[in-house]
């Protein structure tokens, strides 16, 4: 059940030989980075030790990172509620992040925004996002932004199989299609919709045909493993900047709960076991030992090297201050001249 | 000085600002060949092409989110909504995205977008094409409000806020769009923020705005010699100019408030509070008064329709009893 087929593998091997050790480094570790940081976040909401609430993304991180190996710092992003993974995978300072989650002045947003806003608009991630749907309308803009400049820029828009039946995908999606924007739309089918099975809330099997009532390509791919994903991306981007958009359906499952207050009632044991045999990283090593281009040992420094990180991170974000309320009233509006 | 339209000054601030600022840009429905439902835009995509002024299909919920994402990204977005009543098929894109990014973001985002759209009834459009929700707006922090009374404000208050650095949602009056004024020929902005006296006087203040302002002055005009009825257009409800009203109420020791929208839950009730709540309620002879929109939906019938928000009678009864 977990293992790639003969033919993902075979393709799986051969995306590896084409990228530098360096660059899978980077992939292996922002893989790594975002299980340690979701595993981080579970236990201090285990311990309550964050209030609110947190969307993890364990499970998914093929789909993020794979994605975003393929962007620039200055190509452009909007993610979900379930952010963790694609901020990481844009590029971030995990130490700013983890303040965030835990309320801090340090934090990328000042402590405002917490796990479901956080942005980095130096490295064009233009957010995360509350709203189920809510940002696809938003990447579409920075769609046209890049199209008048012009510039050979991209934007990615993240969202999950839920989104898939706002009003705010139909808008966008073709609207990108009639004006031809560089726009990469990225749905990460985990399955669910908070509890609602998107197999129930949609009457097709493959997602990605709905491509095809905007006239744009769609196309399905293995959302586990980094290395489909990675290459779906590749040619979506070439067809963005030269065509137009692009569709792409990312299959995956989260192994948490959606929220912190789920009870799992809705999928099975054996469901999220079947899955777990799945899980994208140890088949991203699996593929990285068998090219020779990373020994075991080497992928475990990786491993403990982001553990490490984490926990870096996660000192800093305990020594920083909490945000003053003084500041409350700040930035609700722009200077302007 | 020359006169033109309320229509024509928009597309004149539009224009100048589009020559100005290669940012920006300019969507909506049938704004291209067709020059926009009321006509703002008539000749606006031959100066500007295709590419600045673009068409878009029927899809509120994209225009005002592509232009958070454009203004994000580094574009000032013009976006028209062809009836101020459809904002709220975008609604949430305005007021949860657009309106909250820099805050929620702890500072890091600029939006500089306006959401222009026609307000307001007296056209026989009805219940969905006529109403007057600038209170919605007002409501959410992060969003700047503009409702402009006269061309030349009209012109000046949208080439600022085409230029603000925030979401500024510009509701324009459908019974204004082809109401001349004067409008100088030469560069000029006006301030978000700064009322204007639109008459002065000495018994009583009536704050008012949008269309109700030159309805409110034809009957400070025609009761001039029982009172002296000063005018107040704050132009902006949001940033609102409350020194000018405070300044203003104490001097007169009357206040009436006349707004179009209706009145129960309208912006009425804040310009109240900004009296009772500071030091010109000592100055007051006499409670204040609102008189809004009856709180029902925008009647088709003309005579129902015209009763349905204040009527030059209306207001000057409502004159009468506060100064009685």
């Amino acid at each position: 059940m977990g293992e790639l087929t003969e033919k993902q593998k075979a393709q799986a091997l051969k995306t590896a030989q084409s990228l530098s050790k360096d660059k899978l480094h980077d992939m292996y570790t922002k893989m790594n980075h975002v299980r340690a940081f979701e595993d981080k976040v579970a236990y201090f909401f285990s311990r309550g030790m964050v209030h609110g609430t947190t969307h993890l993304y364990s499970g998914e991180e093929a789909t993020a990172i794979g994605a975003l190996a393929n962007l620039d710092d200055d190509d452009l992003m909007t993610s979900t509620h379930r952010g963790h993974g694609h901020t990481i995978g844009k590029g971030i300072d995990l130490k700013k992040m983890m303040a965030e989650l835990l309320g801090k002045e340090t934090g990328y947003c000042r402590g405002k925004g917490g796990s479901m806003h956080i942005a980095d608009l130096t490295r064009g991630n233009l957010g995360a996002n509350g709203i189920v749907g809510g940002g696809i309308p938003i990447a579409t803009g920075a769609g046209i932004t890049l199209k008048l400049r012009n510039e050979g820029r991209v934007v990615v828009c993240f969202f999950g199989d839920g989104a898939l039946n706002e009003g705010t995908f139909h808008e966008s999606v073709n609207l990108a299609s009639i004006w031809d924007l560089p726009v990469i739309y990225i749905c990460e089918n985990n399955q669910y919709g908070m509890s609602f099975s998107a197999k129930k809330s949609m009457n097709v099997d493959d997602l990605s045909v709905r491509a095809k009532a905007y006239g744009i390509p769609g196309v399905t791919v293995d959302g586990n493993d980094i290395f489909a994903v990675y290459e779906a991306v590749k040619k979506a981007k070439k067809h963005a900047l030269k065509t137009g958009p692009y569709f792409i359906v990312s299959e995956t499952y989260r192994f948490m709960g959606h929220s912190k207050s789920d009870a799992n009632k809705y999928r099975s044991k054996e469901e999220i076991a079947e899955w777990k045999d799945r899980d994208p990283i140890p088949r991203m090593r699996a593929i990285l030992v068998e090219t020779g281009q990373f020994t075991d040992s080497e992928l475990d420094a990786i491993e403990e090297q982001c553990k490490q990180d984490i926990e870096e991170a996660v000192k800093f974000a305990e020594n920083s201050a909490d945000p003053s309320v003084d500041s409350i009233l700040d930035d609700v509006f722009a200077p302007s001249n | 000085m020359r006169e033109i339209t309320y229509a024509e000054a928009i597309r004149e601030a539009m224009s100048e600002e589009m020559r100005r600022d290669e940012s920006v840009f300019f969507f909506g429905e049938d704004i291209g060949i067709y020059g926009g439902a009321f006509g703002v835009s008539v000749g606006m995509i031959d100066e500007f092409g295709a590419e600045r002024v673009r068409d878009t299909p029927i899809s509120e919920a994209a225009i005002i989110g592509a232009a958070a994402g454009a203004a994000v990204s580094g574009s000032r977005p013009i976006a028209e909504i062809q009836f101020s009543d459809f904002i709220s098929i975008g609604m949430d894109q305005l007021g949860n995205q657009a309106a909250k990014m820099r805050y929620m973001f702890g500072g890091h985002a600029e939006v500089p977008m306006v959401v222009r759209a026609p307000a307001g009834s007296g056209t026989g459009a009805a219940a969905q094409h006529s109403q007057s929700q600038e209170a919605w707006y007002c409501h959410i922090p992060g969003l700047k409000v503009v409702i402009p009374s006269t061309p030349y404000d009209a012109k000046g208050l949208l080439k600022t806020s085409i230029r603000d650095n925030n979401p500024v949602v510009f509701l324009e009056q459908k019974l204004l769009y082809r109401k001349k004024g004067e409008v100088p020929e030469e560069e000029y902005t006006i301030p978000l923020g700064k009322a204007d006296i639109k008459r002065e006087g000495s018994d009583l203040t009536i704050v008012t705005w949008g269309r109700m302002v030159s309805m409110v002055l034809e009957v400070a005009d025609a009761l001039k010699d029982q009172f002296s009825i000063e005018v107040l257009d704050p132009r902006t409800l949001v940033p609102l100019d409350r020194d000018a009203i405070v300044t203003s109420a104490k001097k007169t020791g009357h206040v009436l408030v006349v707004h179009e929208a209706v009145q129960t839950g309208g912006y009425g009730g804040e310009i109240v509070a900004t009296v009772a709540d500071s030091e010109a309620f000592y100055y007051l002879d006499a409670p204040i008064k609102r008189l809004g929109g009856l709180d029902i939906p925008i009647p088709y019938n003309p005579e129902l329709e015209r009763n349905a928000v204040p009527t030059p009678e209306k207001i000057e009864q409502a004159i009468r009893d506060l100064m009685a």
